[in-house]
């Protein structure tokens, strides 16, 4: 037992520290610490700069452009890029599609689709959710019927995040009816510019456009777009699920949660005092703090045994329910901590060099806004139920 | 022991329900928050027209109403509907104080207000007031005609469409002193009043005032001297009681929503309240929801006591509508799944200003600590 890291984890970590440091631009950062929208011009932006370093793909080996580290220096790069406010990774490529495709993918598959990932000439998106299929995913029915060497397409997908920036998306799609629901699935590549895919927009509660719903009429596909074979999707599906849960913790957007919850609590006044002396508050941030504390080491837990070559199971399940909880309470507690100025919404007000300033403190509208949006947490990527249930199943055994 | 409604107050439960679910559409809301005003101009005449904003007030000023109870159904219906309209603002806050304090001159804008012809905003919270209903530093010094104001106040709801501010300011006293504290009627186009009005979540409008050498005659003043601090937190605790009911009405709203997704969304090959994970869940929903209830009728039936005693219901009721509030709208999402976090759908707008009641008049904590330091008294 040493919780500790080695001397050569310590000088990775001074090495991330310091390209942050020279190569995390301001405008950035300053972005992602004042909740500002970001642009997908800003997303590309940071990705060209990790790939220019070589470290887009941290997950992702040696063989295939990715940095090859071990998980425990994955978390470390994760930890400090957070810390830094670096905008985060657009996942769908580098941690959902690419693990697939060096996994079950052909040749020409990787060869096409690796170095587009890390290039960005190709932006993914997750065609994954429907409306009759959320928590129950093998229940999917959008419909690849095979004609000549194409597959043709039809049918809805929802939830898709950043779609409208995307030129590719990866579906689950139904080419059988027979069997068990697990059984009849495949895994499309799709070309989102191809004639019949619509993307329409779906505003969530706080506001923003994050989401959209795709709809596919009789959208031709090439058969070479098959991932695998035919009706082995749901296998692909769930090795995507496991990687997609890799840092499902999200330790590091907690502690940068909890240090931004600090800063405001210092800022507000609560009866002539500044808020973060108030003890009723001040206890509030002690307990999800300490909550933090006792995670991240359950993470490490997981981290270490994975880095030591075990394969994460239902683990990823328990850090999922309690990460997510404790982000959703940090959540909780910095709109609690701005008062009345939770209260203002001027969307104006998130736009990079807009005219409208923010109404009160900058930081109170990013705060309600986040407590709205990060309800999401518990929800997507297999909800927290789905997770409980994942747990008495394949650890408690019920 | 009886907690039936009389049968007037029954008859204008009824009516109000039935109106307000005829007339409140997801698209009238919205334009009522698009729009400058902030609220919706045909639900304004339409509540007047009812008597829904005498309601509010005592016969002696011509209202029919007044009490707690009535309070609490106007604003419960309300909260049903997700309607937003300037009621607490125009008819609890300035009306009650104006009711309260005024005199007979200034009396007379309450039968205006009653009609649903004059709109009346409560400017007292400044940027760093937070909740605390003394701390006011925007000074009333004196001036050639009166008084001359100066200072800022913070996030007034309902500013852009009142035609009248009740405004609080300092005529003596230090920053935190109860005392010292004076109220004045300013007509919304006096020179050196400025808003910046914005929308705020859940609904409606609201505006950040800036006060810059506002010269008011001597008979702006509303009630005595310096001595305003005591209306001003029987007019809180009524507003608490009123947001604790428009909260009570938003809770029933969203569980009727809830429960009805429960039963039709089908997953695994079943309706998804066939699950008991979620079962337990919505029935704890339901116990907190009737706590909350009770919550209510505590507050609505102490508005009248002494000054402690209802001073402790105010932040008992207010602490646990925070609780639950939070409860049930992490709940109802979380059980919605995906769709409950979507714009469209009507649960959004209902979670949000449920959200929103625990950012006005005190949060949960605040009430907390509150109700310690009023029971050890």
């Amino acid at each position: 037992m040493d919780l500790n890291y080695t001397d050569e984890q310590k000088a990775f970590r001074a090495e991330v520290r310091s390209f942050l440091e020279e190569n995390l631009p301001r405008r950035l950062s300053d972005k992602v610490a004042g909740g500002k929208r970001l642009t997908k011009a800003d997303h590309e932006e940071w990705h060209a700069i990790l790939n220019a370093r070589g470290w887009l793909a941290a997950n992702w080996p040696a063989e295939y452009g990715g940095t090859g580290w071990d998980a425990v220096r994955r978390h470390i790069f994760e930890e400090e890029t957070t810390r830094a406010h670096a905008p985060r990774i657009v996942p769908f490529g580098i941690n959902m599609l690419g693990p697939v495709l060096q996994k079950f993918g052909s040749q020409e598959q990787k060869a096409h689709y690796l170095p587009r990932i890390l290039n960005g000439d190709d932006w993914w998106c997750q065609g994954y959710s429907e409306p009759g299929a959320g928590s129950d995913l093998a229940s999917v029915k959008t419909s690849a019927v095979r004609d000549g060497d194409a597959y043709i397409v039809n049918g809805q997908k929802t939830w898709t995040t950043l779609g409208q920036h995307a030129n590719m998306i990866f579906c689950l799609v139904r080419t059988s009816k027979e069997g068990k629901p697990q059984e009849g699935i495949s895994f499309l590549l799709i070309d989102m510019e191809s004639p019949g895919v619509e993307v329409r927009p779906i505003v969530l509660l706080d506001g923003e456009a994050e989401v959209n719903e795709v709809w596919f009429s009789d959208v031709r596909v090439p058969a070479e777009n098959l991932v695998g074979e035919e009706s082995k999707g749901w296998t692909y599906a769930k090795y995507l699920l496991t990687h997609e849960r890799t840092n499902i913790a999200g330790v590091g957007f907690a502690t940068a949660g909890l240090a931004t919850l600090k800063r405001i609590a210092r800022l507000e006044q609560s009866g002539g005092r500044p808020l973060i002396e108030n003890p009723f508050f001040a206890a509030r941030i002690a307990q999800v703090e300490i909550d933090l504390m006792a995670m991240a080491t359950t993470n490490l837990r997981v981290i270490a045994k994975t880095a030591s070559g075990q394969a994460p199971g239902a683990e990823s399940s328990m850090l999922k329910v309690k990460g997510t909880v404790i982000r959703q309470q940090i959540n909780a507690l910095t709109r609690q901590a701005v008062g009345p100025y939770a209260m203002p919404f001027v969307s104006e007000a998130l736009e990079e060099g807009g005219n409208a300033g923010p109404v009160g403190p900058d930081y109170a509208m990013p705060a309600t806004q986040s407590y709205f949006n990060n309800r999401k947490l518990s929800i997507y990527g297999g909800s927290n139920e789905v997770q409980r249930q994942i747990i008495s199943k394949a650890i408690l055994e019920l | 022991m009886n907690f039936d409604l009389t049968e007037e107050r029954q008859m204008l439960q009824d009516g109000l329900r039935r109106y307000l679910r005829d007339t409140v559409s997801p698209e009238l809301l919205a334009r009522a928050t698009e729009s400058e005003a902030g609220h919706s101009g045909a639900l304004w005449a339409g509540l007047a027209e009812m008597g829904v904003i005498g309601a509010l007030f005592p016969e002696e000023v011509g209202g029919f109403g007044g009490a707690g109870f009535d309070l609490a159904l106007v604003f419960e219906e309300m909260g049903r509907a997700g309607a937003f309209e300037p009621l607490l603002e125009t008819g609890v806050l300035a009306g009650g104080l104006i009711a309260e304090m005024g005199d007979d001159a200034q009396k007379a804008l309450i039968e205006e207000i009653i009609a649903g012809a004059v709109q009346i905003a409560f400017a007292h919270a400044e940027p760093g007031s937070r909740y605390d209903l003394e701390r006011v530093a925007t000074s009333a010094e004196p001036g050639p005609e009166g008084y001359v104001l100066n200072g800022r106040k913070a996030v007034v709801a309902a500013a852009p469409s009142a035609q009248h501010f009740v405004v609080s300011a300092r005529t003596g006293g230090a920053m935190a002193d109860e005392d010292g504290i004076s109220l004045f009627l300013v007509s919304a186009g006096v020179a050196g009043l400025s808003l910046r009005a914005y929308p705020v979540n859940g609904g409606g409008r609201a505006a950040e005032m800036t006060l810059e050498n506002v010269a008011l005659p001597r008979d702006a003043l509303l009630g005595a001297r310096g001595a305003a601090f005591p209306a001003i937190e029987r007019a809180a605790a009524r507003a608490t009681a009123a947001v604790s009911a428009e909260a009570l009405g938003l809770m029933e709203a969203i569980r009727a929503l809830t429960t009805s997704y429960l039963r039709t969304r089908q997953q695994f090959g079943r309706p998804i309240g066939k699950f008991q994970a979620l079962q337990h869940r919505m029935a704890d929903m339901l116990i907190e929801i009737e706590q909350a209830r009770s919550a209510v009728i505590n507050l609505a039936g102490h508005l009248d006591a002494e000054r402690t005693e209802r001073e402790r219901h105010v932040s008992a009721t207010k602490n646990l509508i925070g609780r639950v509030a939070r409860l049930v709208v992490e709940e109802s999402i979380q059980m919605h799944g995906g769709i409950g976090m979507t714009q469209e759908y009507a649960l959004a707008h209902l979670a949000k200003r449920l959200t929103m009641v625990d950012h006005r008049f005190g949060d949960a904590d605040y009430h907390l600590e509150r109700f310690i330091r009023l029971s050890a008294a």
